[in-house]
């Protein structure tokens, strides 16, 4: 199975990339002869500011799409768009999952889970439901932490380009799938 | 634009709360998610340090510089507002590296530290610039070689064969990849995304 060799091999690199950065980057500075310890804790204290200055973005971003959650909003819109999206080809219960995907990471990775054991790991559903929720970030929370990171709130054309991204994963996943499966 | 959407989802959260009787649930959500927000934000402080402290130690070495050097014919062409051999270029594709390889620990400080060095070249500290809608479009895709964690959730779900997803994955992210830079190279010259429109106004009142 040459497809589980890539993935041993990926996983493998994954692995051991951590660790070997880890020691790899001081090493590189030693041999530059830096000021090891000065320089790190000079970058790892930045590393405290960006954790706090990010709490306002997330709890923004968070608590709106945990409320819409919460209400059935999203269970509403899921039977307001199914006819229109059956005509693409989007099973009804593939549509929660491409929904909630932008919005929350957990959640799709949640719904992903009650699909695959619903069907079955090796269904055509669990496979779709996959490659979808493998195929893109959570477009929401990259936004929230990235510009967060440093105070920016005019996100400019960066939200409509990465929902951009996300449609285009959904219909390539269910494009594809249908191809492959 | 990202405050009418905030704005959107909590009117139609309380109202369709409100129809479905789960409000007391609406109002739960607004409580435990903001402690949420502030748990994952105290939990990435420890990795966001470590990571912060790597990439200046990698930054001092020439490390950084090197990796810029290396992918300049792409990134002068993604981001031709950022001179070719800036910082910010090693930590983006360092930061892509790392998120196609699962290393997701260490994918967002190094991204973040990509947005800070982008942040110095930006005139408009509030708001976004052109490079940085481009690097944020290219995180979205998140493309990734290999998704170990929904991998596990198939085998979880007593999948025999759960790496067949793999090679469609990386085909939908990456057609999600190209899709978000022509997105983002083409909605950057429409009038309303223009950085002028933005720069004499100051802070926009909705945001």
């Amino acid at each position: 199975m040459p497809l589980e060799k890539f993935a041993e091999i990926i996983k493998n690199i994954s692995v051991w990339i951590l660790p070997l950065l880890i020691v790899l980057i001081p090493l590189c500075a030693l041999f530059k002869r830096i000021a090891l310890y000065d320089t790190f804790i000079k970058g790892a204290r930045e590393g405290v500011g960006v954790g706090l200055r990010i709490i306002p973005y997330l709890v923004a971003i968070l608590v709106a799409v945990g409320m819409f959650r919460a209400s059935g909003a999203m269970e509403l819109l899921a039977n307001f768009l199914a006819p229109v999206l059956n005509i693409i080809g989007m099973p009804a219960d593939i549509l929660p999952l491409a929904i909630i995907k932008p919005l929350s990471g957990s959640g799709a990775l949640g719904i992903t889970t009650e699909i695959a054991n619903q069907y079955g790991g090796d269904s055509y559903m669990a496979r779709l439901a996959a490659v979808m929720t493998g195929s893109s970030e959570t477009t929401l929370y990259v936004i929230a932490v990235y510009f967060g990171s440093v105070g920016i709130t005019n996100v400019r054309h960066a939200l409509a380009a990465g929902l951009i991204a996300d449609f285009a994963a959904i219909f390539a996943s269910l494009f594809i799938s249908r191809i492959v499966f | 634009m990202l405050g009418y959407i905030w704005l959107f989802f909590i009117v139609t959260a309380v109202i369709v709360g409100g129809i479905n009787g789960r409000i007391d649930q609406v109002g739960q959500a607004a409580i435990d998610y903001s402690k949420l927000a502030v748990e994952i934000s105290i939990s990435l402080i420890g990795i966001m340090s470590l990571w912060l402290g790597l990439m200046k130690l990698a930054e001092a070495s020439g490390l950084i510089l090197l990796v810029s050097k290396l992918i300049k014919p792409l990134t002068k062409r993604i981001f031709p507002e950022v001179p070719p051999e800036h910082p910010a270029m090693g930590s983006i594709a360092m930061n892509i590296s790392a998120n196609a390889l699962g290393v997701t620990n260490a994918a967002t400080p190094i991204g973040i530290k990509a947005m800070k060095e982008l942040q110095l070249l930006n005139e408009n500290k509030n708001t976004a610039t052109n490079a940085m809608c481009a690097f944020l479009a290219i995180n979205s895709a998140g493309l990734q070689l290999v998704p170990a964690s929904i991998i596990g959730v198939l085998i979880g779900a007593g999948a025999k064969n759960p790496t067949v997803i793999i090679l469609p994955t990386i085909l939908a992210s990456g057609i999600a990849l190209i899709v978000g830079i022509i997105a983002v190279k083409v909605l950057e010259k429409l009038p309303v995304f223009r950085m002028e429109n933005f720069s004499e106004k100051g802070e926009e009142p909705c945001l």
